[in-house]
């Protein structure tokens, strides 16, 4: 009888916990009950984990040219003034 | 302060690994590789210094957005940190990562700057005003049975479907990708900042924890909420055409 108390709309809200592993034993036993019964509940934890992967496929390493060439500049400038280093 | 930065970095070991070259020893990779990134960088390697603000910079803009009012102060406060790391390169010990590290500052330099304008909205209010918000369900509770059913109260009326065959591919055009990159731009400033931070950037939870000054739990609640919309939204678009 360990399935019989978790509705789908509670699982929905649990999905986070259970991918980052902080839900309590005995609810990540329910929860991994439940989704082996219900196709429905299968398939959301699927599209959630998809969905991770699609979003860690999006980058953000873009940076405009001249803020770079900014930074280089302060990093030519520290470099200058630390005449102890080396070359 | 001159000099010691030689012996600082060729006879400290990094504390957080076994970086220890003797052979037959456990060699920790990462260790190592930040040590040598760290030397580079602290005897004037352009090229290393141009990596780590590649690297970093847009995240950076992005993380000091949550604290100021505006794009343009979130770039200051992003330069200002640029400098203050390297002048504290010398002093840097290593015992957190580099990043962590540099995120930290970050942190700091924006604090600062958030205190003098004045009209800036520190993270940890923005957190506080998302979490204080009525709770929106992660799935619409249309979709479910409703409470007065006597069988499935809770249980799906309309469950998600298995993404596969031509959904699937479509998860890669680049049409989707635009709308993901968009509803992550709608979120709340709090949750966008986790999402990418866990998701885009691949940061451990307690290091957004540590960089964000946010608790564990809060930090999975905002992160639940960020990906159940985000998920939302792609379920729309997939099953609409």
């Amino acid at each position: 009888m360990v399935t019989a108390d978790m509705k789908c709309q509670e699982f929905v809200e649990l999905v986070t916990d259970y991918m980052e592993g902080s839900l309590p034993a005995a609810s990540r036993v329910d929860f991994e009950a439940h989704i082996l019964e219900c196709d429905g509940c299968e398939a959301y934890l699927d599209q959630m984990r998809r969905t991770m992967q699609t979003i860690g496929r999006l980058s953000e390493r873009d940076i405009e040219p001249k803020a770079l060439a900014r930074m280089l500049e302060l990093f030519n400038d520290w470099r200058t003034q630390s005449d102890h280093r080396g070359p | 302060m001159a000099g010691a930065w030689v012996g600082a970095v060729e006879t400290a070991p990094p504390r957080t690994g076994e970086a220890k070259i003797d052979a037959g020893q456990v060699v920790d990779r990462g260790a190592l590789t930040a040590a040598a990134q760290l030397h580079r960088l602290r005897s004037g390697d352009t090229g290393e210094f141009e990596r780590l603000v590649v690297t970093h910079h847009a995240l950076m803009c992005r993380v000091a957005r949550a604290y100021v009012a505006s794009s343009a102060v979130a770039e200051d406060v992003v330069q200002d940190t640029w400098i203050a790391v390297l002048d504290g390169l010398t002093a840097f010990e290593g015992r957190s990562s580099l990043r962590t590290w540099i995120f930290q500052i970050l942190k700091n330099v924006a604090r600062r700057r958030g205190q003098r304008e004045a009209r800036v909205v520190p993270f940890s209010s923005l957190m506080a005003t998302e979490l204080g918000e009525r709770t929106l369900p992660s799935v619409d509770p249309e979709r479910f049975i409703p409470p007065s059913d006597h069988e499935w109260p809770g249980h799906w009326l309309w469950p998600p479907r298995q993404w596969e065959g031509g959904v699937e591919e479509r998860l890669l055009h680049a049409e989707t990708q635009a709308l993901m990159a968009a509803s992550i731009e709608e979120l709340p400033p709090a949750q966008r900042t986790v999402l990418w931070l866990r998701c885009i950037e691949g940061w451990a939870s307690d290091e957004v924890c540590l960089a964000l000054e946010i608790s564990a739990a809060n930090q999975r609640v905002l992160l639940h909420r960020a990906r159940s919309n985000v998920r939302g939204s792609l379920e729309a678009l997939l099953e609409t055409s």
